[in-house]
């Protein structure tokens, strides 16, 4: 029963992917490019996200922390 | 929302109407929906000139190509690659009478609606919110259908004329008479067809050197008639009386563009209910401005006449003016009245000079008699004449929906346009594939509904608009509004951000009347 509830959120979720997109109205053939096209693309982001964002919140960290950390010993 | 203050003096009741914002995020998708099928649209026309796909809309022949191209601009892209694709939901056939409910012809298509075919299965009493038959008029029995049988038996179908040659029957006087004495002016004219009423008389009453004065909304018929007349047309706000008078005061100060000559007649189309917003004209103050800068005021009341007002008498009585205010109140029998064909209602020598110069009564072909009895027999029922309480019931049941119909789908959450009291009710839907898709779901749940799109809608503005209908009772409505709530949280189209205080709670000044947010 659950599973079926779960299953039925997942394909009403897709539904309204599809209508925001208009992908609805496009013929099948048009529909798989269309997917094909934004599956690529969504992996791409993600792929990028992971490559690059904890290297740049590392840096980002260690320079704010550069920053005020070092004042208080050059101040004394 | 708006914030509506009812001045005492020239509206005796509240004046409710609302136009609720796009909500950012929602415009934001539509223009993204829009853009993705632009670019199929472009790939698709890019496969059907390569001729590495069939292509089934119409093209120039091999000859023209090198001439002016016929199908590039932006309305022909738009019906071969967004319009084609939901084309199911439009045209649809019915073979019943189109009542409350009605019967409709099932079709399919096998190559995406670019051709359908007939299953021969009949979908029947598909609940009907698209019908203009405001008064529930529409009906294959009853008093009116026997008496247009009788004169059917009598006089025949053709007339075979025009008015001013053979074709002026007996009944037609009767009608004019009946038209005037219903609207409270002095004479009427009845005309065939309620588009040329418009389109065929506005160039009769004003030329060259006059002023035409329309609303930004106004419909097609209003439109070609002033186009036609070659007056100089000057546009104004929707409903919005500032801007009128801006253009008036400076119609007058200014004058012709040239010469600066006084303009030889200025003229204010507008209509009473605005049939794709469900406004409502703001009629007292037309009228209070019209008398000021003595200009005239021609009133379209095709979707008013027999819907608004206590007994039925169209937005004049609605807000309870007086119809010799008004110059030119024309109208059309096609929507409460159940047949076809308009009328235009004002002072004798307004009529006498129309019936010698119009192009209709000219060149037309009058109306039929069978016709000619129908709009008889429906407007003494709702005069009261046929000795029944009939059209009175009618005319408070269309009230009575129209106010149940409007809270009910507020309070579920969706984006409504226009006035309280008006039985058109524009549901927002703004994103294509939805219109589409709601227009299929609808008929599976067995309600037929008519959704608007593009050309006659702003781009992202379309809407499912329901025509409301005194033949509906409360189990229909009831059953709607329950299917219209499923349908709305399958598609996600309960947009609204307002949660309006129900009306009868809080306690309001006799004067001022506020909505806020909350």
């Amino acid at each position: 029963m659950d599973i079926k509830r779960v299953k039925d959120y997942v394909y009403w979720l897709y539904f309204q992917y599809l209508l925001i997109t208009c992908s609805y109205v496009l013929e099948p053939w048009e529909q798989s490019m269309f997917h094909t096209i934004t599956v690529t693309v969504l992996a791409m982001v993600l792929y990028t996200a992971y490559v690059f964002i904890p290297i740049h919140v590392r840096l980002a960290f260690e320079f704010f922390s550069q920053m005020f950390g070092g004042q208080p010993e050059s101040a004394v | 929302i708006h914030h509506i203050v009812q001045n005492g003096g020239l509206y005796k009741k509240p004046f409710n109407e609302a136009f609720e914002e796009t909500p950012m995020l929602v415009a934001v998708l539509t223009y993204v929906g829009y853009g993705v099928l632009t670019l199929f649209g472009y790939l698709r026309d890019f496969l059907r000139q390569w001729k590495i796909e069939k292509c089934q809309n119409a093209t120039e022949r091999e000859e023209q190509k090198d001439f002016v191209p016929l199908y590039q601009d932006f309305e022909n892209f738009y019906n071969r690659n967004l319009y084609m694709r939901i084309r199911d939901s439009w045209n649809r056939p019915i073979c019943s009478v189109p009542g409350a409910k009605v019967d409709m012809m099932e079709r399919v298509s096998h190559d995406y609606n670019w051709t359908f075919t007939y299953t021969g299965r009949v979908i029947k009493d598909v609940i009907n919110m698209g019908s203009y038959n405001y008064l529930g008029f529409a009906q294959n029995t009853g008093a009116c259908q026997e008496a247009a049988a009788k004169v059917l038996s009598q006089y025949g179908v053709g007339v075979c004329s025009t008015r001013q040659e053979m074709g002026n029957l007996d009944k037609h006087e009767e009608l004019e008479k009946l038209v005037a004495r219903f609207l409270g002016v002095e004479s009427a004219m009845a005309y065939g067809m309620g588009f040329a009423t418009n389109s065929m008389n506005i160039p009769a009453l004003v030329g060259k050197g006059c002023l035409i004065l329309s609303d930004e909304l106004n419909h097609a018929s209003l439109v070609l008639g002033a186009r036609l007349s070659g007056a100089t047309i000057r546009v104004f706000k929707h409903n919005n009386m500032q801007s009128l008078e801006k253009l008036l005061k400076d119609a007058i100060v200014h004058g012709q563009p040239r010469t600066r000559r006084p303009w030889k007649k200025i003229l204010i189309l507008v209509e009473g209910i605005y049939s794709m917003e469900g406004s409502i004209v703001r009629l007292p103050e037309v009228i209070a401005l019209k008398k000021k800068y003595k200009s005239y005021l021609y009133l379209d009341e095709a979707h008013s006449i027999g819907a608004l007002g206590p007994s039925g008498r169209g937005v004049v009585e609605y807000f309870g003016l007086n119809p010799e205010d008004v110059d030119v109140m024309m109208g059309t029998f096609t929507k409460s009245f159940g047949a076809a064909g308009g009328y235009i209602g004002g002072k004798k020598e307004l009529i006498d000079y129309l019936r010698i110069h119009s192009h209709s009564a000219v060149y037309a072909t009058s109306l039929s008699p069978p016709v000619v009895q129908q709009i008889i027999t429906s407007m003494k029922c709702i005069m009261g004449e046929d000795g029944t309480t009939l059209g009175k019931a009618r005319v408070q049941q269309l009230a009575e929906n129209t106010r149940y119909f409007r809270r009910r789908l507020k309070e579920m959450g969706f984006i409504i346009y226009g006035n309280e009291d008006s039985p058109v009710v524009p549901l927002m839907l703004y994103m294509p594939a939805k219109i589409g898709a709601f227009g299929r779901e609808m008929l599976k749940r067995n309600i037929g509904v008519v959704v608007v799109g593009f050309p006659a809608t702003p781009i992202i503005e379309s809407r499912a608009r329901f025509c409301l209908s005194a033949a509906h009772t409360k189990e229909i409505l009831d059953t709607a509004l329950k299917e219209i709530n499923e349908v709305g949280d399958l598609l996600q189209l309960k947009y609204s951000r307002h949660r309006l205080v129900p009306l009868l709670d809080r306690p309001f000044d006799e004067t001022t009347y506020e909505e806020t947010e909350d």
